[in-house]
């Protein structure tokens, strides 16, 4: 039977999920492998190099560089303390008496010998990564990274928007392709990562974050209420660090989409459950997608997902490409010879049916598996 | 493997992307070298592969089974994965060779002490070495010393290249950024324990002092400086050592290069810096100005070489980091605006529904265009692609400040003549499309059509695209054999599309120009008309471009007639009787009869 690679988002309801928690440098690791850890527990530590402010110290004085070196009272690798006497400038019998303090507390890192100029390092500044899902400690690579496991359920949404979040799942009472209006957002979501509906407006938006919602993840957006969100105008899909006070993760697309009938279902599962969130999307090779995991209870019946996503005869596919945007489809055959599109192109095709019974022929690059 | 140009008879090649890994296969036949087989994979530099030598063994795989030729041992041992021919006999290959831009490509940050001085060379010299650059550096930049410390640590750069000050001037100033980039200590993107590579190249005379600063942070390499004299650049020594960490401290600590770099007796070379020496070669050995633009799914590099005002062939190369096709569609989108990529378009499309596609495209960049009116929205994002990635172009390759001037320093800096860009549409003689949607455009055409658009040539220019992106492959195989790479770049490389005729005038003429070719008046151009004339293909002859009014200039000044030896292209000439700059009727209705007319005019598949 002919098949192909092709991506797809993974939507399983019982899954190992494995997350590696790491550091920017090297640091301390604060647990062990076999340790049970919650989504808030700090499991990395490491210190952040302090900045270097730069003292322009001939300036300041009014001398040159040559000329400062002699009115110097510190030097290099000492410490020194905001406020301290760093240069002390007198003339004419100390009518003239001007001094240079220390901008910042540090370590005088360099005293430049040609512009005078003077580096101090503040202090390191700590830095802490916590587990992001509750779940086993399960391998730990020494000063530098943590991998945390736990059964869960895995949703991954195909763009999102804000950090990790933690907090309650609830689904909105709404239908699947109803657009969520502010009307839709409970009052009482405080803490909750909301999920349903579709094509929310902004004031529905900045309700669920003025309520106290940690997240949001539905089937679509339109891209101008995404600008207001954000404040800006988005160009590269690589996201996960804006400064918004909850995530959203869509699941779907852009415009008017309603959640597949495969996502909606395991969601309405997960109902109540404690769950972590990321809206990190990186679209590009090594694809980062954003997701929802709600851990389960251990009972050894989740397995990882190991199955390449593979396209073959009876796959479940989304089609991604105008005139079918948005549609499920059942693949019927993979054909391996070329074949000329619509737009004259010639490309490896395949053939699915719709849910009305119409037989279609796509691009292979159109469609997503439906995992 | 053989190196010496009179061993090789079948070379292999590999160009390593983002995204896909293509090999091709360049074999000298009867008839000369050519280019015979092409395979490609998916890239696997990420994880979970995480080792790029995959791809490009699955690439192989596929040259082989199409070629019939055994390419790979049956059992991997030695140094590299080949069989090596000897000889024109059936089996193995000569050479292995590759390019690559996997991981983001090579990626800079630059530096110096005035932006149109020493920092502009800095950015050429980082350009044309294949770089991304980041962000250029200058003490007249405007920001403050905080500003530029927490934007250095940001940028986390493969390589920093820092000039500044020429040759026995002043030295403070220049030690005084490498005291900034000392603050900010930058750590290079691959691998935390390494340290980051520096390249000096400004005053000599601060060189001492500037390497024993940064030598506490990173790793410095002192080279001459790119600005000795304020009117002379030297790029060479700079781009050599941009090009020397590229392979010691990028390409070998990605993942597989290491074994990759093994399989070749030549360096890999950057992707973009491949493409650039093979449109520079051309441009030496034709003596044409060109023009070339690579569109990519995230990036689009633009190459020229125009001749300055002595005469001299200069090369430039720009890239507008996030202006593509797919990755970037949505951020040709943010700077174009929705309009402008709506005026390209012959249907209804609510600006709504035109956002949603492209964001579409933006979150599924590998999706492809399966219906005419996708296809037709692509054409516009690349037309606007194409032009705001030329305006771009146009700022960075200008002549250079105080270049051959016998004056003071005051007259030099008021000399604002030279900050003008050397890319002259009206003296341009070919431009080279490349990138999927100008190289794969289902009618070639079209493809002829985004660049006019976009690009809006003026004057008589030859219009090609590269057939398969194959100029990254023939880049590094000129660095061995020119002439033979040269041979497929003519032969298998460039399809010549046609010829575009495009007065420009003042008043409002109705005949513009009579042209003829071959002696023959083969047309009029016509104000505000769009047409295709038929010429049979690859025919040599002479145009003559004849204006029918003073006020009409073909590109050797106003009622000037121009007579030039082409050979024309598979489509003939296209007139193009649309006055510069292009004019898009305010009216929704009004503009969308007029593409359909020029659609239509042109033999192109518009839908009605």
């Amino acid at each position: 039977m002919a098949q192909a690679f092709t991506p797809g988002l993974q939507i399983l309801s019982n899954t190992l999920v494995r997350r590696i928690r790491e550091l920017p440098l090297t640091g301390e690791v604060d647990v062990k492998v076999g340790e049970m850890v919650s989504s808030d527990t700090i499991v990395l530590r490491a210190a952040l190099p302090g900045d270097l402010v730069l003292v322009r110290g001939p300036e300041e004085l009014g001398v040159d560089a040559e000329e400062f070196q002699q009115l110097l009272k510190v030097e290099e690798g000492q410490q020194i303390a905001e406020g301290a006497l760093i240069a002390e400038f007198r003339a004419f019998f100390g009518l003239l008496h001007s001094v240079l303090r220390s901008p910042a507390s540090g370590t005088i890192e360099f005293i430049a010998p040609r512009t005078g100029h003077i580096g101090i390092r503040r202090p390191p500044r700590p830095m802490a990564v916590k587990a992001y899902v509750s779940g086993k400690v399960v391998a730990v690579d020494k000063g530098r990274s943590v991998t945390v496991e736990t059964p869960a359920a895995l949703i991954q949404g195909i763009f999102g928007v804000g950090g990790e979040r933690v907090g309650t799942l609830r689904m909105l009472r709404i239908e699947p392709d109803a657009e969520i209006s502010p009307d839709d957002i409970p009052t009482d979501c405080s803490g909750c990562i909301l999920v349903g509906g579709a094509r929310p407006t902004i004031e529905s938006l900045r309700k669920a974050a003025a309520q106290g919602a940690k997240g949001l993840v539905t089937a679509s957006i339109d891209d101008q209420c995404l600008k207001s969100y954000l404040g800006y105008d988005l160009g590269i899909a690589l996201t996960g660090d804006e400064d918004v006070p909850m995530t959203v993760v869509i699941t779907e697309g852009f415009g008017r989409l309603p959640m597949s009938p495969r996502v909606l279902e395991v969601l309405r599962q997960l109902d109540g459950r404690a769950a972590s969130m990321s809206g990190v999307t990186q679209v590009r090779a090594g694809a980062v997608r954003p997701e929802l995991v709600v851990p389960r209870e251990a009972d050894g019946s989740s397995r990882a997902s190991q199955e390449p996503l593979v396209l073959k005869e009876g796959s479940r596919v989304r089609l991604i490409r105008f005139p079918y945007f948005g549609l499920f489809a059942d693949v019927l055959s993979l054909p391996s010879k070329p074949e000329r599109i619509a737009t004259g192109a010639v490309t490896r095709v395949l053939r699915a049916r719709l849910a009305d019974g119409k037989v279609i022929t796509v691009p292979r690059a159109n469609v997503e598996l439906v995992g | 493997m053989h190196t010496n140009p009179q061993d090789l008879h079948v070379v292999l090649v590999t160009d390593c992307g983002s995204t896909t890994t293509k090999a091709l296969l360049f074999e000298r036949t009867a008839a000369g070298w050519r280019q015979t087989y092409r395979g490609e994979a998916p890239t696997t530099v990420e994880e979970p592969v995480a080792d790029v030598t995959v791809g490009a063994l699955n690439a192989f795989q596929e040259v082989q089974e199409l070629s019939g030729r055994t390419i790979l041992k049956s059992q991997s041992n030695g140094s590299h994965p080949f069989v090596l021919a000897h000889g024109a006999k059936p089996h193995g290959i000569n050479l292995y060779l590759s390019t690559s831009s996997a991981g983001g490509g090579l990626q800079m940050m630059v530096g110096g002490l005035v932006s149109q001085m020493s920092a502009e060379s800095a950015q050429r010299a980082a350009l044309g070495a294949g770089a991304i650059v980041l962000d250029t550096l200058a003490a007249d930049d405007g920001r403050e010393d905080h500003e530029r410390v927490e934007r250095i640590r940001h940028l986390r750069p493969d390589i920093v290249l820092l000039t500044g000050g020429v040759d026995g001037g002043a030295k403070e100033q220049v030690i005084e950024l490498a005291e900034l980039l000392l603050a900010a200590s930058p750590r290079p993107r691959f691998g935390d324990t390494l340290r980051l590579p520096v390249i000096y190249a400004g005053n000599r005379d601060a060189a001492e002092e500037v390497n024993a600063l940064l030598s506490r942070v990173a790793e410095v390499s002192v080279v001459p400086n790119v600005r000795p004299e304020i009117g002379r650049e030297e790029l060479g020594p700079a781009r050599h050592a941009i090009h020397e960490f590229f392979l010691s401290h990028v390409m070998s600590h990605s993942p597989g290069y290491g074994k990759l770099l093994s399989w070749s007796p030549v360096p890999v070379m950057p992707t973009p810096a491949a493409v650039g020496d093979i449109v520079h070669a051309h441009a030496k050995r034709t003596g044409l100005n060109i023009l070339c633009a690579d569109i990519g799914g995230a990036t689009t590099d633009v190459f020229s070489v125009f001749r300055d005002p002595q005469g001299e062939q200069i090369f430039n190369r720009t890239v507008s980091a996030n202006l593509g096709m797919s990755y970037s569609v949505a951020n040709v989108l943010v700077e174009a605006g929705i309009d402008n990529i709506a005026r390209w378009l012959h249907f209804e499309c609510t600006p709504q529904e035109l956002r949603d596609r492209l964001r579409n495209k933006m979150i599924r960049p590998t999706s492809i265009p399966q219906s005419l009116e996708d296809l037709w929205i692509e054409q516009a994002v690349c037309r606007e692609a194409l032009r705001l990635s030329l305006s771009h172009h146009r700022s960075l390759a200008v002549g250079l400040s105080g270049v051959q001037r016998q004056r003071g320093i005051a007259d030099i800096f008021s000399q604002q003549e030279n900050r003008e860009s050397l890319v002259d549409m009206l003296k341009l003689d070919l431009v080279i499309g490349s990138g999927g949607v100008l190289s794969h455009a289902p009618e070639r055409l079209s493809a002829a059509l985004m660049m006019l658009d976009g690009f809006e040539l003026a004057g008589l220019t030859e219009l090609a695209v590269d057939s398969i992106f194959m100029m990254p492959h023939l880049g590094v195989f000129a660095s061995l054999d020119a002439d033979a790479a040269q041979e497929i770049f003519e032969h298998d490389c460039l399809i010549s599309i046609c010829h575009t005729v495009v007065p420009v005038y003042r008043g409002t003429p109705r005949e513009l120009c009579e042209v003829r070719f071959d002696g023959h008046v083969v047309g009029v151009v016509m104000a505000d008309e769009v047409r295709r004339i038929d010429i049979p293909p690859y025919r040599k002859g002479e145009i003559e471009l004849l204006p029918l009014q003073r006020t009409v200039d073909v590109g050797a000044g106003p009622g000037t007639p121009l007579k030039k030896e082409i050979r024309s292209g598979q489509e003939g000439f296209l007139f193009d009787g649309r006055n510069r700059p292009l004019y898009h009727p305010v009216e929704r209705a009004h503009r969308m009869t007029r593409q359909t007319a020029t659609m239509q005019a042109l033999g192109l598949h518009s839908g009605e």
